[in-house]
């Protein structure tokens, strides 16, 4: 559908990756580990490798948890975009399907955070 | 003939003469080009006399009314100020809901205030148009009896200092402002069907109830009396969203998809609004006056349940997700409580892990949820807090493209997974917290591709800087003092200073 308008209704969205200085917005949640109490939203450089994403940015984000350092990557399980993901962790993000707004999502089987609360 | 001395008027025919007699159909104008706002929507009108005044208030009337009220109103802030009423309240952790309160709500009555003027020169409705004229009046005055009673709070305790360059900057007040945005850029019937209705008629006990009672409960009476000198006019207030909802249905049948679907929207968005209510009664009051999930069973579950089975006749069905908005009352408040917690170092108010009878409060409020997922968190925080390692989230969050809070909610069948929703729209991926939030991008996506989202446009460069300092700085924050944990917080250390003070005298 479009707007109900007085007349013509077309402006640009704010969010357009060229406003981002040669970043893409990525989204990223760890699973079942709600004491981040929502996703995270960064701006990466899409030719940056999976690898780094996952020891530098992860880590970064990430690392305060008591199971941080406790998660087996190899048996992670991902999403992008809602759809099953085996990561390249040699390629870079781009080459690894990510796009401007992408969302990834990972699990990591046998970690239950603080409690078992899933937190 | 010689004038003849006339009777005095009724209070009716007064009203009818500021009223239709006031009013012309122009001429040297078409009145479609007079009042081009009116019809676009799709609303159809076929007599604008079938509008029924929901109140009748003559304009000497409302000055002599509204002025009684507000002596008694200042007389109330002048006693509360020479007395030290500040001194009164239970803790100063409540103090947090008050500066929640200035910089997230009382703005919205000033955008009402803006709002209301608006359409109360686009209506050719002379009934309608008065009365959003004198709704515009009551608003100016309830931003301005707020920021009054509550000045006195700002000599004292931090946060208070800013509020409206705030509410146009800060991350989790765009929550508030773009609720209005959307409204005010809205035509004006649907204006009025979500300020009106769904806002003042539908839900105002869940906002304003929680906020007067948890004032009166926690000493502090400069609240209270705003709150009881806003009453009647909030009265009037819902008699025009009820009124302005029958005027549509009973105008023409097409009229009925539009208003049930401005309903659904509308009733998602101030639930999503109310959030911030959640929080305040769950957490923030120290001593409580009822929970969440008690307060959306009586005024929404109850009383909408009422209402919704009124409007049946009409064919209006109630909104669509109330069901799902009802799941959520279990979750709402702690959900929204942890992103404060997780960013309270970018917020001009404290959080706190609540003490252990509060918790316990917590745990029998919500039996079957609190201990299971919320309670474990908060004993975690606390312990990593006393071992001197306050949590705060480092990371800026995801926010939903729509309600603009960070995407914190979860499945409401699932409380331990995210909720996500997406939309692709000219090549662009779109992200929503809940099927209600995604609905209202899927209809009108070409409004919210424009939505500022705070988080983006810090990583744009459009908010003071890049580092989180210059940020706050943009925002006016004095840091350390308005932001952070309220343990250890100038406004903590200031509180026990008097408290050791009021014990040795
Ligand atoms: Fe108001
Ligand atoms: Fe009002
Ligand atoms: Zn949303």
């Amino acid at each position: 559908m479009s707007v109900t308008s007085i007349g013509k209704y077309e402006f640009e969205p704010l969010d357009k990756q060229e406003n981002f200085h040669g970043n893409q917005l990525t989204y990223i949640n760890w699973e079942q580990h709600l004491l981040f109490c929502a996703p995270v939203c960064l701006p990466l450089p899409p030719e940056m490798p999976f690898g780094a994403f996952v020891q530098e940015v992860l880590s970064g984000v990430y690392s305060k948890h008591p199971d941080f350092e406790k998660i087996d990557w190899d048996a992670a399980k991902w999403t992008l975009d809602g759809a099953d993901f085996t990561p390249d962790l040699g390629k870079s993000l781009a080459d690894n399907g990510l796009g401007h707004k992408s969302l990834i999502r990972f699990w990591t089987p046998g970690l239950k955070g603080i409690a078992g609360s899933h937190s | 003939m010689a004038e003849k001395r006339k009777k005095k008027m009724g209070i009716k025919q007064r009203y009818s003469m500021l009223t239709r007699g006031l009013g012309w159909d122009t001429t040297y104008q078409p009145m479609d080009k007079v009042f081009p706002y009116d019809n676009y929507e799709g609303i159809i009108i076929h007599d604008w006399e079938g509008w029924e005044d929901p109140f009748r208030l003559t304009m000497d009337a409302y000055w002599k009314f509204q002025s009684e009220k507000e002596k008694k109103l200042y007389a109330v802030i002048d006693s509360f100020a020479q007395n030290n009423g500040h001194l009164g309240i239970t803790d100063a952790r409540y103090v947090n809901a008050i500066k929640l309160f200035l910089t997230g709500v009382s703005p919205l009555e000033y955008q009402a205030a803006r709002g209301f003027t608006h359409v109360g020169r686009q209506f050719r409705g002379v009934g309608p148009r008065v009365a959003c004229q004198m709704q515009a009046i009551d608003e100016l005055r309830h931003v301005q009896t707020q920021v009054h009673s509550m000045s006195h709070y700002n000599k004292y305790f931090d946060g208070l200092h800013s509020a409206p360059h705030m509410h146009d900057r800060v991350w989790y007040l765009s929550v508030p402002k773009s609720f209005f945005d959307d409204a005010r850029t809205a035509g004006p019937f649907e204006f009025l069907t979500s300020i009106s209705f769904a806002f003042e008629y539908v839900l105002t006990n869940l906002l304003f109830v929680p906020f007067m009672s948890g004032a009166a409960f926690n000493g502090d009476m400069a609240t209270v009396t705003f709150g009881f000198s806003a009453q009647s006019d909030e009265a009037r207030h819902m008699t025009l969203g009820l009124e302005v909802i029958k005027f549509m249905l009973e105008q023409d049948e097409r009229n009925i998809p539009i208003v049930q679907r401005w309903m659904d929207k509308w009733f998602w968005r101030g639930t999503r609004m109310l959030t911030l209510v959640a929080m305040m009664m769950d957490y923030m009051l120290p001593k409580r006056v009822m929970s969440w999930r008690e307060a959306w069973d009586i005024y929404f579950t109850e009383a909408g349940g009422a209402l919704f089975a009124d409007l049946a006749r009409y064919g209006i069905k109630p909104p669509k997700y109330a069901d799902i908005a009802t799941k959520e009352a279990e979750h709402l408040s702690h959900q929204a409580w942890h992103i404060f917690y997780n960013y309270t170092h970018a917020a001009a108010f404290h959080t706190w892990v609540p003490e252990k009878e509060e918790l316990d409060w917590l745990s029998e409020k919500y039996p079957d949820t609190f201990d299971k997922y919320y309670r474990p968190r908060l004993e975690y925080l606390d312990k990593e807090e006393k071992a001197g390692r306050r949590f705060y989230n480092d990371t800026l969050p995801m926010l939903c493209q729509v309600c603009q809070i960070p995407m914190g909610f979860t499945d409401m069948d699932d409380p331990k997974t995210i909720s996500f929703e997406v939309s692709e729209y000219k090549d662009d991926k779109y992200h929503t917290c809940s099927l209600g939030c995604k609905d209202i991008f899927d209809y009108e996506p070409e409004k919210y591709v424009q939505a500022w989202l705070p988080v983006h446009q810090i990583y744009q460069g459009n908010c003071g800087g890049t580092e989180i300092e210059d940020v706050l700085k943009w925002y006016n924050f004095n840091m350390g003092a308005d932001n952070m944990e309220y343990k250890g917080s100038p406004d903590q250390k200031l509180w026990d200073e008097w408290q050791a003070h009021r014990k040795k005298a």
